[in-house]
C-alpha cells in the first residue's frame, strides 16, 4: 500500500510558511499534481515528503509508516529533479544503476534492472555515454529511468519538463503520461503549468502562498472553481468574472448586471437562494454572440477579435467589465459592432462577491481561497502551453 | 521537531576552530604577554622601550615604511597594466595569464637572490650596460653607503615578486564588470583613459581594496628579500624581531617588534577602509 | 580630386585604424610585462648554470657558452643542503594533509549549510589572512620549547597549517559551492546518507578544485622562509638552511640555491594554471 498521507504539515523558512498547515491524501497508485504559481509552496511540499526539507509541523505517512523524521533513503521514495541532477562523473549507465547498487542489488538484477529502465525511457543506446555526450532531453529521460529502476512506492517529480523547449515538451508529456499509466505507482507530480497538470493528473490540488485552494480532478476543477483564483488560475484564457446583482423575478431568479442587460435563471440555478451581489463566473467557450440583442442576453460591444487558427478570440466590452469569448473562426465580427451575449446559465459558477468564494459547497475551498485573483506575475507564470 | 544532524556543520568546523585557536588565538595573545614583560619576568612597558630605544630601531622603521610606500604603488601600476592586457583577450590569452602568474610561486628569498644576480656588481645589469655601452665601468647598486640605491634594488625586486596575486584579484574583479558598462562608454565616444579612471577604476573598488589591504599587510613583513639584496646594509622590522628571537634570544623584544608590525598593519587596514569605502550601490 | 571616400561611415572608418594602433599597444605592453618577468628568471638560470670558476667574469654574456652543472653540483652537495630539501618536502607534505583534512569538512560546511555563525566564522577566517606571520611565529617559538617541539619537521609543519588553513577553508568552499546541491539530494534520495552522497558525488566532482587548494597550500609551505628560520635550528628547511648561508656562502651557492628554489614553483604553477583565477573564490570555466 502506498497511500501517502500529508497531514497538517507546516513549513518554515526563517519566518515565512512556506507549507501552511497543509492536508493532502494520496490514493495508492494515484497521480496527483501539486500546482500553482511560484512561490506557493508546491516545491517545499514535495522536497517535505521526499524528506530532503524537515518539517515544523505536522505529519507525513506513507503507508503505514509515519515518516515525518526519517532521512530520504529511509521512505522508499524516488524523485526526479528540475534539474534532472545526473551525475556528470558516471556513465549513463552507472546514473540508471546508482541507486541499486546503492541497495546493494545482485549485479545481474542491476543489469536487467537498468536496461528495463533504458528501454521504457529509449535511451538504451546512450548507456555507454557520459551526460555532458547527452542532450538535455536525454538527460531528463535519464533522470526519470534512474528514478524508475528502483521500482519505487512513490515518484515524486518537480517540474521534469518545465526545462525542455516547447515542441519536445509537448511530446515528452504524453510519453510521461502513457509510462506513468503503464507502471501504476503513486506519484506527486509538481509543475507551474496549468496545462500539464490538466492533462496528466487524476487529481489536481492547487496551492497558493503555501496553502491549498482547491483539490478535485482536473474537470471539476475547470469547470467549478473554488474562487477567483482558481477560475483565474486554469484555463486559457482564464474564466471571466463579472459583477452581478440577484433579485426576485417572475419566474424564478434574474441576475442583473449594471448597464448590460439581465439573464432569467431557473430553478436548478445553483445560487441556493441567495440574493443580492454576486460574482458570476463563465468560461470563454460558453459564451455564444448573437448578431442581434435583446432576449434574455447581454449587451456586448466588441473591442477585438484574435484569430487564432482553431478559433477566434473576442474580447467584449460588456457594461464595465471586460469578456473573452471564443468563436468558430468563420464568425464574421467588426469591431464596435454590438452584438448579443448569450450566456449560458447551466454553466455560470456563482462565486459569492465579499469573500469571493463559490456559493455552491461541490467543491470544498481549502484555506487558501478566497484570496482575490490571480496577480499578473502569478498569471504569467502558467504558460498557455 | 526532530533537528537531524542539526548539529553538523558545527562539527564539520570544529577541527578548524579548534586548530586556529591554538595556533593562531594563542601565540597572538601570547606576542602580547610577551611584549609586556622583561626578561626577568616582570610586567610593564620595559621591553618596548628597550626596542624603541635600540640603535636600529629607527631605520628599520623608516626603510619598512619607505619600502611599503615605494612597493604599493608601483605593483598597482603594473598589476592594473598586466590585469588589462589580460582582460583584452590577446591571442595566447592563456599564456599571458601563465607568464604573469609565474612569480605566485616564486619566494622571497629566491626572488631577492635573482636580483641579486642582476645587481651585484659583476652581475647581470652592469653587463647589459656595459654591453650596450651606457657605461665603462660597473656600477655599484648594492652599497650600504648609498641606501637609497639599495633600497630601490628591493622595490624593484618585491614589485617583480608579489605583482601576480595583486594582477589575479584585479582580473577576477575586472572579470566580474558587466561588458555593457564598457561598451556604453564606448558608445559614449570615451577614450581608453576615461574608460579606465571613470568606468573601470571605480566598479573596481572592492578588488583594491582588498588588494591594497592585503598586500600592505605583507609589505610590512619585507623580509628575505632585504637580507639577500642588502645583507646588513638596510634595517627592517621583520629582521629585527627575527634577530632578537633567533640571535639574541630575546622574545620580549621579538615580541614587540612583532606588536608593532601588527599596529601597522592594521592602522593601514583602517586607512584603506576609510579612503577606499566600498559603496552598495556599486553592485548594480 | 577628392581623397575622402564617401561610400565608408566616418566612425566606423576612425574606428578602424584607432583600433589597430590600440591593440598594436596593448601587445607592445604585454610583451614588455612578460619580459620583464621572464628575463630575470632566464639571468638566474644562465647564473646557475654557470661554472664556479666564471662566476666573477665581467663582463658576462647574456647567451652562455655552455650549460654547466658544476655550480648546482656544489650547492646540492654543500652542508645540509640535502637534508633540508627533503625536510622542506616533508614539511610541506604533511601541511598538506593537514590543512586540507582540518580545512575541506569546514569549507563544505560554510559551502552547503546554512547556520548561525556562519557569516561570522567567515569574518573570522578571512581576518586570519590580515595577520602578520611574524606575530605568530615568535610566541610560538617559545610554546614549542615547551612542548618539545622545538626544531622540528612536525612543529614548523604546524604552524605552515595554521597560515595554510583559511586559504584551504576558503578555496574549499567555494569548489562545494560549484558543486550543484541537488546532486547529493538526488544521491540520497537513490539510498546515501549525507556522508555517502558526499564522497560519492560531491567529492569526486571537488577533486580538481580541491587538487588546487592542495597545491597552493604546497608552494606557501615550501616557500615560506620567516616561520621556518625562528622555528629551527639544527633542523632547517631549505629556505631556512639557505639564509642563514647566505653571508657566509660564496655567491656562486646564492645562484644555484636560488635556481634550485625556483624551479619547482615554476613547474607547480603551470599545473594549477587553470585554476588560478579560481582560487579567489571565481568559478573557473
Amino acid at each position: 500500500m502506498a497511500e501517502i498521507r500529508v497531514e497538517r504539515v507546516t513549513k518554515l523558512f526563517k519566518n515565512v510558511r512556506a507549507v501552511d498547515d497543509v492536508s493532502l491524501t494520496i490514493a495508492d497508485g494515484e497521480f496527483m499534481v501539486l500546482l500553482g504559481p511560484s512561490g506557493c509552496g508546491k516545491t517545499t511540499l514535495l522536497r517535505s515528503i521526499a524528506g530532503l526539507e524537515q518539517i515544523d509541523g505536522g505529519r507525513i505517512v506513507i503507508g503505514d509508516r509515519n515518516v515525518s523524521d526519517l532521512p530520504p533513503r529511509k521512505r522508499n521514495i524516488a524523485m526526479v529533479f528540475q534539474s534532472y541532477a545526473v551525475f556528470p562523473h558516471m556513465t549513463v549507465f552507472e546514473n540508471i544503476a546508482f541507486g541499486l547498487r546503492m541497495r546493494k542489488a545482485p549485479k545481474a538484477e542491476i543489469h536487467t534492472q537498468v536496461q528495463e529502465a533504458a528501454e521504457l525511457l529509449h535511451i538504451e543506446n546512450l548507456l555507454d555515454r557520459y551526460p555532458s555526450q547527452t542532450s538535455g532531453g536525454q538527460r531528463q529521460r535519464i533522470a526519470v529511468a534512474r528514478a524508475l529502476a528502483m521500482q519505487p512506492q512513490v515518484l515524486l517529480m518537480d517540474e521534469p519538463l518545465s526545462n525542455l523547449d516547447a515542441l519536445l515538451r509537448l511530446e515528452a508529456r504524453a510519453e510521461l503520461k502513457r509510462l506513468l499509466n503503464e507502471i501504476g505507482s503513486t506519484t506527486i507530480y509538481v509543475t507551474h503549468d496549468q496545462v500539464e497538470a490538466m492533462s496528466m493528473g487524476d487529481r489536481v490540488a492547487v496551492m497558493r502562498g503555501g496553502r491549498l485552494v482547491q483539490v478535485g480532478d482536473p474537470l471539476t476543477i475547470y469547470d467549478g472553481p473554488v474562487d477567483r483564483f482558481v477560475g483565474g488560475f486554469i484555463g486559457n484564457p482564464p474564466m471571466n468574472f463579472l459583477a452581478a446583482t440577484i433579485r426576485a423575478g417572475d419566474a424564478g431568479a434574474v441576475a442583473e448586471l449594471s448597464d448590460a442587460g439581465e439573464i432569467r435563471l431557473d430553478a436548478a440555478d445553483g445560487l441556493g437562494g441567495h440574493r443580492g451581489p454576486v460574482l458570476l463566473g463563465i468560461r470563454a467557450e460558453n459564451i455564444e454572440l448573437h448578431s442581434r440583442t435583446g432576449g434574455g442576453m447581454l449587451r456586448g460591444r466588441v473591442l477585438v477579435v484574435e484569430p487564432l487558427g482553431s478559433h477566434n478570440l473576442v474580447t467584449l466590452q460588456v457594461g464595465g467589465e471586460q469578456l473573452k469569448a471564443i468563436t468558430r473562426p468563420d464568425e464574421r465580427l467588426e469591431l464596435d459592432q454590438e452584438v448579443g451575449v448569450g450566456i449560458d446559465p447551466a454553466r455560470i459558477r456563482w462565486l459569492d462577491a465579499e469573500r469571493e468564494v463559490a456559493l455552491t459547497d461541490d467543491a470544498e475551498a481549502g484555506p487558501g481561497a478566497g484570496l482575490g485573483p490571480p496577480t499578473p506575475e502569478e498569471r504569467d507564470a502558467a504558460p498557455p502551453g | 521537531m526532530t533537528a537531524r544532524l542539526g548539529w553538523a556543520p558545527y562539527a564539520l568546523l570544529l577541527p578548524s576552530l579548534a586548530f586556529l585557536a591554538v595556533f593562531f588565538a594563542t601565540p597572538m595573545v601570547q606576542a602580547f604577554g610577551l611584549a609586556f614583560q622583561s626578561p626577568d619576568g616582570t610586567f610593564g612597558v620595559s621591553s618596548i622601550e628597550r626596542m624603541l630605544g635600540d640603535a636600529r630601531f629607527r631605520s628599520a622603521l623608516l626603510t619598512t615604511v619607505a619600502l611599503v610606500v615605494l612597493i604599493i604603488p608601483i605593483q598597482f601600476a603594473l598589476a592594473m597594466s598586466m590585469a588589462l592586457v589580460i582582460n583584452a583577450r590577446l591571442k595566447g590569452q592563456g599564456l599571458w595569464l601563465y607568464v604573469y602568474a609565474l612569480p605566485l610561486g616564486i619566494s622571497e628569498l629566491a626572488a631577492g637572490i635573482v636580483w641579486v644576480s642582476i645587481f651585484t656588481q659583476s652581475g647581470w645589469l652592469n653587463s647589459i650596460l656595459m654591453g650596450f655601452g651606457i657605461i665603462d665601468r660597473p656600477i655599484t647598486w648594492q652599497s650600504a653607503e648609498t641606501p637609497w640605491l639599495l633600497i630601490m634594488c628591493v622595490v624593484i625586486a618585491e614589485a617583480w615578486r608579489a605583482t601576480s596575486i595583486i594582477m589575479i584579484i584585479l582580473v577576477a574583479g575586472l572579470q566580474s564588470i558587466p561588458r555593457e558598462f564598457i561598451e556604453a562608454a564606448d558608445v559614449y565616444g570615451a577614450t581608453t583613459w576615461q574608460k579606465v579612471r571613470r568606468v573601470i577604476l571605480p566598479m573596481l573598488r572592492p578588488s583594491l581594496q582588498v588588494a591594497l589591504i592585503l598586500r600592505t599587510i605583507l609589505a610590512f613583513q619585507v623580509f628575505a628579500t632585504v637580507i639577500a639584496i642588502a645583507g646588513s646594509g638596510l634595517f627592517v622590522l621583520a629582521r629585527e624581531a627575527q634577530r632578537w628571537a633567533t640571535d639574541i634570544q630575546n622574545d620580549h623584544i621579538a615580541a614587540a617588534y612583532a606588536g608593532l608590525i601588527l599596529v601597522l598593519s592594521l592602522f593601514s587596514t583602517v586607512l584603506f577602509l576609510v579612503l577606499l569605502p566600498t559603496k552598495d550601490e556599486q553592485q548594480l | 580630386m577628392s581623397v575622402v571616400r564617401h561610400d565608408i561611415p566616418l566612425a566606423r572608418r576612425r574606428s578602424g585604424r584607432e583600433h589597430l594602433v590600440g591593440r598594436a599597444l596593448i601587445y607592445l605592453a604585454a610583451t614588455l610585462l612578460a619580459l620583464f618577468i621572464l628575463v630575470p628568471i632566464y639571468l638566474i638560470a644562465v647564473s646557475a648554470f654557470t661554472p664556479p670558476d666564471r662566476a666573477f667574469d665581467f663582463p658576462r654574456s647574456v647567451v652562455p657558452a655552455e650549460l654547466n652543472f658544476e655550480t648546482i653540483v656544489f650547492f646540492l652537495n654543500a652542508f645540509g643542503v640535502v637534508d633540508s630539501f627533503w625536510r622542506s618536502v616533508i614539511v610541506a607534505m604533511i601541511t598538506l594533509v593537514l590543512a586540507l583534512l582540518i580545512g575541506a569538512p569546514a569549507g563544505y560546511a560554510i559551502a552547503r549549510y546554512a547556520f548561525r555563525g556562519r557569516s561570522g566564522f567567515r569574518l573570522v577566517i578571512l581576518s586570519t589572512r590580515a595577520f602578520p606571520i611574524v606575530i605568530l611565529a615568535i610566541p610560538l617559538a617559545v610554546t614549542y620549547r615547551l612542548w618539545g617541539i622545538n626544531d622540528s619537521v612536525i612543529g614548523v609543519a604546524l604552524m605552515h597549517t595554521a597560515l595554510a588553513l583559511p586559504f584551504t577553508v576558503l578555496i574549499t568552499s567555494s569548489v562545494f559551492v560549484s558543486v550543484p546541491r541537488e546532486l547529493e539530494e538526488a544521491a540520497q534520495t537513490l539510498g546515501c546518507n549525507p556522508l555517502q552522497a558526499f564522497l560519492r558525488v560531491s567529492l569526486p566532482l571537488a577533486l580538481p578544485g580541491l587538487a588546487a587548494a592542495a597545491i597552493f597550500t604546497w608552494v606557501l609551505s615550501w616557500n615560506d622562509v620567516f616561520a621556518a628560520v625562528i622555528l629551527t635550528l639544527q633542523n632547517p628547511t631549505l629556505p631556512a638552511r639557505i639564509l642563514t648561508a647566505l653571508t657566509q656562502s660564496p655567491i656562486y651557492f646564492q645562484f644555484a640555491a636560488g635556481f634550485v628554489m625556483l624551479v619547482p614553483s615554476l613547474v607547480v604553477i603551470f599545473f594549477i594554471r587553470k585554476y588560478l583565477l579560481g582560487l579567489w573564490g571565481r568559478v573557473v570555466k
